[in-house]
C-alpha cells in the first residue's frame, strides 16, 4: 500500500510537470469538442437524396417533402425502381436512397405501422451515414405528426409507427451534435487510456529508469497499478470537462444518468489501459508505441459506428466491431444519452468490456518482466 | 582467516541465440570489498552484472548474491542490493529531494528515515541548497553522484555499479571514488565495472574480462607484478590483445 502510495506520488508530479500532457489533456479536448462538430455540421447540410416511391400516395410526397424541407438534404433523383436509384449512388449523383414502399400509406392508416427502407452510400461514410441518420430522425418526427392527425380524425388510440428498416434512431430533434459529440468524447477517452500510459511506460524504458525499478523489489503489480491510476484518473476528468462541454455549449443533457457513464466508463478504461499496457510491453521506443497505438486506435474508431452506423457496415466489419471495445463505449453513450437507458439495458456492454478488460489485462500483465530471459 | 563471501559463480553463462556473452565465468567477492570488473567495451560485464542483479537470467551455471539463488530467489536478491545501472536512471523531471524520496520509498525506508538520510546525503554531497533543483538541471558529475549515493540509500549488502564514472573529468572521478571508499568503509560490497584502468588500481582485487570470459582475477599488485608491468594498463594491454570481439 505504501509502495503503491510512493509511486502515484512521483506518477503524479511528473504529469503535472509535463506541459505536453496538460495541454494534450485538456487544451485538445476543448479544440475537438468545439471545433469538429461545427466543421462537419457544414458538411452535413448538402446531403444528396435520391427517392424511391412506389406508393406516390399523399403521405409519401409529404414525407420527402418534409425531409427536403429540413434544409439538410437535396432531393437529386426520383427513379421508378431500385436498381435504377442505386445507379445514382454508384454514378456518385447520390449519397444515399430513401425506398417507400407500395401501400406506405394503406398500411399505416390500416395496420398502424409500415416500414421504410433506408440505403446509404459506403463509399462516402460519414456523409452517407450521418445523412441515413438525420433522415430517420425526420422519419421519426414526421410519424409523430400522423400520431397527430390520426387522432385528431379518428379518435383512435393506438399509434400508428412506421419501422425504419436500416436502424432504430433517438434523435428526434435532427441534432448532428447530440449525435457526435459523444463520440468524441469516447475517442478522446480512448486515446487518453490507449497511448498515455503506453508511452509512459516506454519512455522509462527509454530513459533507463525501468532497469532501476526492476532491481527493486517492487512487485510487478504495485508497478503496473502506479502507472494506470493515474491515467485513468486523468481519463475520467477529462470525460468529466467534455461532458460539461456538451452540457454547457451544446445544451446536451443525457436522458439517462450521468452515474451510468462513469460506471460503464470506469470498466471501459480498465479494458483500454490494459490495451496500452499490453502495447507497451511490446514496443521498445516511444516512437514505436505511438505509432502502434494511433494505428489502432484508428481502427478503433473508424469501426466504432461514430461515423457509419454499425447497422449499415458491411457484414465483416459488423462482425469486427463486436471484438472492438470502442464501439461498444460509443453505442453505450448514446443509449445513456438519447435513449436514457440504465445500467440493468447496458448488462450486456458491461459484460463484454470485463472480458476485454481481463484479456488485456491478463495478457500485458503475463507478458511484463521484470528479467529478461 | 577466510571472509565471507556475497558473491559467488560457477561456470556463469549467458547465450543471445549462439553468441556467448558470458562465457563460464567462477569467481568469489568477499564481504566488505571493493571487486573491479575490468573489460573491453562488449566484454560482457553488463550482461554479467545483470545476471547477478536479478535481471537477466542465467542460460547455465550457477550464482548466489547475498546468499540467495539468481534464478529461484532473484526478488529476495533484490531487496539486499542496490545497482546503478550504465544508463544514467534519475529522473530527469525530479529534483534531487524528489528523487530521494522515490528511490529510498520504494525500498520500504519510513518517512522519517528517508527525512533523516536525506539531509545526510544533501551535506555529505554538498548538495545543500540544491534539493529543489531539478535534476535535468545538474551537470554530470552531480548526477553521477548523486545516482550513486541514491542506489545506496538503502544500505544495501551490496551495490552493483556499471561504470559509473563513464564521460565524467578526472577530479569528479576522484571524488566518486571517495564516495565509493566511504560506503565500502560501512560494510557495503562494491562490485564495480569500469574501462579506466587508473580506477583498477583503486579496487581490492579486479578480475579481467576478455570476450565473456575471466582471464585473470587477482590484487592489481599481483596481477602487475604477473605480468611483469608497472602499471595496470600495461596488464590489461597484454591481456586484451588477445581478444576478438570488437566494441559495441
Ligand atoms: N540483449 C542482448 N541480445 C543480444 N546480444 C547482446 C544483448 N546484450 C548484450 N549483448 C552482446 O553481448 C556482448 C557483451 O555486452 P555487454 O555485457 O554489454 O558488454 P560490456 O558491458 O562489457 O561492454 C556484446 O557483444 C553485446 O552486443
Ligand atoms: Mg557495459
Amino acid at each position: 500500500m505504501r509502495m503503491l502510495k510512493i509511486l502515484l506520488w512521483k506518477e503524479l508530479l511528473q504529469i503535472y510537470r509535463d506541459p505536453a500532457i496538460i495541454r494534450i489533456l485538456f487544451i485538445m479536448p476543448m479544440i475537438q469538442l468545439l471545433i469538429l462538430p461545427l466543421a462537419a455540421d457544414y458538411e452535413i447540410k448538402n446531403i444528396n437524396l435520391g427517392v424511391v416511391d412506389h406508393d406516390h400516395s399523399e403521405y409519401s410526397r409529404q414525407l420527402v417533402n418534409k425531409i427536403v424541407s429540413s434544409g439538410y438534404f437535396r432531393l437529386k433523383d426520383y427513379s421508378a425502381t431500385f436498381p435504377q436509384g442505386l445507379k445514382a449512388i454508384e454514378s456518385g449523383r447520390t449519397d444515399l436512397i430513401l425506398e417507400i414502399p407500395t401501400h406506405f400509406e394503406r398500411d399505416i392508416v390500416k395496420d398502424n405501422r409500415s416500414s421504410l427502407f433506408v440505403a446509404v452510400d459506403a463509399v462516402n461514410g460519414v456523409k452517407a451515414g450521418l445523412g441515413g441518420a438525420y433522415l430517420q430522425g425526420i422519419i421519426q418526427n414526421y410519424n409523430q405528426e400522423v400520431r397527430t392527425q390520426w387522432i385528431q380524425a379518428q379518435r383512435f388510440d393506438e399509434q400508428p409507427t412506421i419501422e425504419i428498416a436500416s436502424a432504430d434512431w433517438y434523435n428526434p430533434h435532427m441534432n448532428y451534435r447530440v449525435f457526435m459529440v459523444p463520440g468524441i468524447l469516447v475517442m478522446l477517452v480512448t486515446m487518453i487510456g490507449s497511448s498515455f500510459a503506453a508511452n509512459n511506460i516506454v519512455r522509462e524504458k527509454e530513459m533507463g529508469t525501468i532497469e532501476q525499478i526492476n532491481v527493486s523489489p517492487i512487485k510487478k503489480m504495485q508497478f503496473i497499478l502506479g502507472k494506470l491510476i493515474p491515467f485513468w484518473l486523468l481519463a475520467l476528468l477529462v470525460l468529466t470537462i467534455g461532458l460539461l462541454i456538451a452540457r454547457l455549449v451544446y445544451g446536451i443533457v443525457p436522458l439517462g444518468h450521468y452515474s451510468t457513464i462513469y460506471v460503464f466508463a470506469t470498466i471501459y478504461l480498465l479494458a483500454i489501459l490494459g490495451l496500452g499496457l499490453l502495447l507497451s510491453t511490446y514496443a521498445q521506443t516511444q516512437q514505436q508505441s505511438m505509432l502502434v497505438s494511433f494505428f489502432v486506435t484508428m481502427i478503433f474508431n473508424l469501426l466504432s459506428g461514430l461515423y457509419t452506423p454499425i447497422e449499415s457496415m458491411p457484414a465483416w466489419a459488423q462482425l469486427i466491431t463486436r471484438f472492438n471495445p470502442v464501439s461498444y463505449f460509443i453505442e453505450v453513450m448514446r443509449m445513456v444519452m438519447l435513449k436514457g437507458s440504465g445500467l440493468a439495458d447496458i448488462r450486456y456492454q458491461i459484460l463484454a468490456l470485463i472480458g476485454f478488460a481481463v484479456f488485456f489485462n491478463g495478457w500485458a500483465i503475463l507478458n511484463y518482466r521484470k528479467r529478461s530471459g | 582467516m577466510e571472509k565471507e563471501n556475497v558473491i559467488v559463480t560457477h561456470e556463469l553463462t549467458k547465450r543471445f541465440g549462439d553468441f556467448t556473452a558470458v562465457d563460464n565465468v567462477s569467481f568469489a567477492v568477499q564481504k566488505g570489498e571493493i571487486f573491479g570488473f575490468i573489460g573491453a567495451n562488449g566484454a560482457g560485464k553488463t550482461t554479467a552484472m545483470r545476471m547477478l542483479c536479478g535481471l537477466s537470467l542465467p542460460s547455465s551455471g550457477t550464482a548466489t548474491v547475498a546468499g540467495f539463488d539468481v534464478y529461484k530467489q532473484n526478488e529476495q536478491i533484490k531487496k539486499h542490493i542496490g545497482y546503478m545501472s550504465q544508463k544514467f536512471s534519475l529522473y530527469e523531471d525530479l529534483t534531487i529531494r524528489e528523487n530521494i524520496r522515490f528511490y529510498a520509498g520504494i525500498y520500504g525506508l519510513r518517512d522519517e528515515r528517508i527525512r533523516e538520510k536525506t539531509d545526510l546525503l544533501l551535506q555529505q554531497l554538498h548538495m545543500k541548497g540544491a534539493e529543489r533543483t531539478l535534476v535535468r538541471a545538474l551537470p554530470l558529475g552531480w548526477k553521477q553522484k548523486l545516482a550513486f549515493s541514491i542506489a545506496i540509500v538503502h544500505d544495501p549488502a551490496i551495490v552493483f555499479l556499471d561504470e559509473p564514472t563513464g564521460g565524467v573529468d578526472p577530479i569528479t572521478r576522484r571524488e566518486f571514488w571517495s564516495l565509493i571508499y566511504e560506503a565500502a568503509g560501512r560494510g557495503i560490497t562494491i562490485f564495480v565495472t569500469t574501462h579506466y584502468m587508473d580506477e583498477a588500481e583503486y579496487c581490492n582485487r579486479v578480475s579481467i574480462m576478455v570476450d565473456g570470459r575471466i582471464d585473470a582475477l587477482d590484487s592489481p599488485a599481483n596481477l602487475m607484478q604477473q605480468y611483469a608491468s608497472a602499471s595496470m594498463d600495461g596488464v590489461f594491454l597484454q591481456l586484451a590483445r588477445k581478444a576478438k570481439r570488437s566494441g559495441d
